[in-house]
């Protein structure tokens, strides 16, 4: 699996922080602007911990990226707790919404 | 920041309301016309028409009854006119609403018609509007205020920092000895074992999981696939993906507090603190309904941008979604923005809310108040006979 987390930055980036995570051991942070591919700086909400992660897609505002690769119907967790189950293998940078995340609730959502 | 003084109508039945409203509450569908005539007619006055009150029955009818007589009797409102097709309805609702002591007039249509109903309606609403216009604000206490909470089209911006703001507003409301209901039953599915181990008792549990458990056997008898209704379309638009993660955003906003009771729908709370009542997701039916269990300020954080108001209940509406705060400003009454950037912390977040809160309830107008958002929406359990 690709070492996506790494230390806390010792200063933040010119461009601030680009992603939000509730909590830490979540699959899932969530961009606060729009993001291009690239490295970009996340941070833990509560704590305001900062950690690079290195992003794949375009993740518009408010959209959900992968903090590691997940295989098919693996739990997925936001808020320490579970969101859902993929529908598909979701690699790490990648973004995480209804088209590879379903409810592990309400099954007949899909 | 210095504590300021709250205000507001200490009314007959020893409730506290936060405007003095003059209604003119049509009790079917076929007494809207004339009902907003009488409103045209006697400008201040406030008819809240609606599409049911014929055939009803059961448990429904209780419900419709519960609704209309609780919107009168809310404390936001001086008095009231009640206009129905036939008398005996319409003599229901209006005795139910004179229980508080406020005035309350009623007139039926049938063998009178419209426009004999629309005058003898408006003189009276007249002389309501004046001896209304004679209350006095006075003093009152936070603890005094019945306040809700509902989010509505709600994204990721949301269980970041506009409901984490609520919460701070609704635990500092409680410390105060206020009372906060909150619901969306549906909508607490994947996080309604967090509220069940937030009950303050196994007979509370008990009710709430009993009130969960039937509205999702009722939505599971449908079959139905209701991604795109719950999570809705503009969620989904905004980030939020499934039913569960959009459950966990929502119980953000409930602080931290103990849930004291769990209410049916329109039930008035009678325990201090943290109440849970069983309702529809929707923001009007929502608020429908709290406000007919009396509440008088309502708290609504919003993701892409619910324009939702209500005629009797405030709404204030709060976002931490910068695109929707640049896009629609003129329905946020408060920017939290800079929680997402990590500007401001969660207790300064709480203090925007509460200034806004405290000018509300003096007087201020909200945003949706101001732009005419008077969204009235009975909740039905099922359809008329």
């Amino acid at each position: 699996m690709e070492v996506l987390v790494t230390e806390p930055a010792s200063s933040p980036p010119p461009d601030g922080v680009a992603f939000l995570a509730h909590h830490r051991g979540d699959d899932v942070a969530v961009a606060v602007r729009d993001t291009a591919p690239g490295a970009a700086t996340a941070a833990y909400l509560e704590s305001g911990d900062r950690f690079g992660i290195n992003v794949r897609t375009s993740i518009p505002l408010g959209h959900k990226v992968a903090l590691r690769d997940l295989p098919a119907s693996e739990n997925v967790l936001e808020y320490g707790a579970l969101i859902g189950l993929t529908r598909v293998p979701v690699a790490a940078g990648e973004l995480v919404h209804t088209h590879n995340l379903r409810s592990a609730r309400w099954q007949k959502s899909v | 920041m210095a504590e300021k003084r709250l205000t507001g109508y200490r009314r007959a039945d020893g409730r506290v309301g936060i405007r003095n409203h003059v209604l003119i509450l049509p009790v079917d569908d076929l007494s809207n016309a004339v009902a907003e005539s009488v409103a045209r007619a006697i400008p201040g006055t406030l008819a809240l028409p609606h599409p049911y009150g014929r055939l009803q029955f059961g448990a429904d009818l209780d419900l419709f009854f519960q609704t209309m007589i609780g919107t009168g009797a809310n404390p936001n409102v001086a008095a009231v006119i009640v206009i129905g097709i036939e008398p005996a309805w319409t003599q229901r609702i209006a005795d139910g609403i004179a229980e508080t002591g406020k005035p309350v007039a009623q007139f039926s249509i049938e063998r009178h018609g419209d426009l004999r109903v629309l005058e003898m309606a408006a003189r009276r609403a007249a002389q309501l509007m004046q001896d209304a216009s004679e209350l006095r604000r006075v003093p009152v206490e936070r603890g005094e205020l019945l306040m809700s909470i509902k989010c509505g089209e709600s994204d990721t911006t949301s269980g970041l920092g506009a409901n984490p703001a609520t919460s701070v507003a609704v635990d500092r409301h409680i410390a105060a000895g206020g009372t906060v209901i909150f619901g969306e039953t549906t909508e607490l599915t994947g996080g309604e074992h967090l509220i069940a181990e937030r009950c303050a008792s196994d007979e509370v549990r008990k009710k709430f999981q009993g009130f969960f458990d039937d509205y999702l056997a009722m939505i599971e008898r449908t079959g139905a696939n209701l991604l795109g209704s719950q999570p809705t379309q503009g969620n989904i638009r905004g980030g939020l993906s499934t039913i569960e993660e959009k459950a966990l955003g929502n119980i953000e906003k409930t602080g931290t507090t103990p849930v004291v009771d769990a209410l049916a729908p329109a039930e008035r709370p009678t325990r201090a603190g943290l109440n849970f009542m069983d309702t529809s997701c929707a923001a009007a039916e929502f608020i429908t309904l709290t406000a007919a269990a009396g509440a008088v300020i309502h708290l609504f954080p919003t993701g892409q941008g619910n324009v939702v108001g209500h005629p009797v209940e405030p709404v204030i509406k709060i976002t931490a979604n910068p695109l929707t705060l640049s896009t629609m400003s003129e329905h946020i009454d408060v920017d939290v923005c800079g929680l997402l950037q990590l500007e401001f912390d969660l207790a300064a977040a709480g203090d925007r809310l509460k200034d806004v809160i405290d000018r509300t309830v003096n007087g201020r107008l909200t945003c949706a108040e101001a732009l005419g958002h008077r969204e009235f929406a009975l909740t039905r359990l099922y359809q008329s006979a």
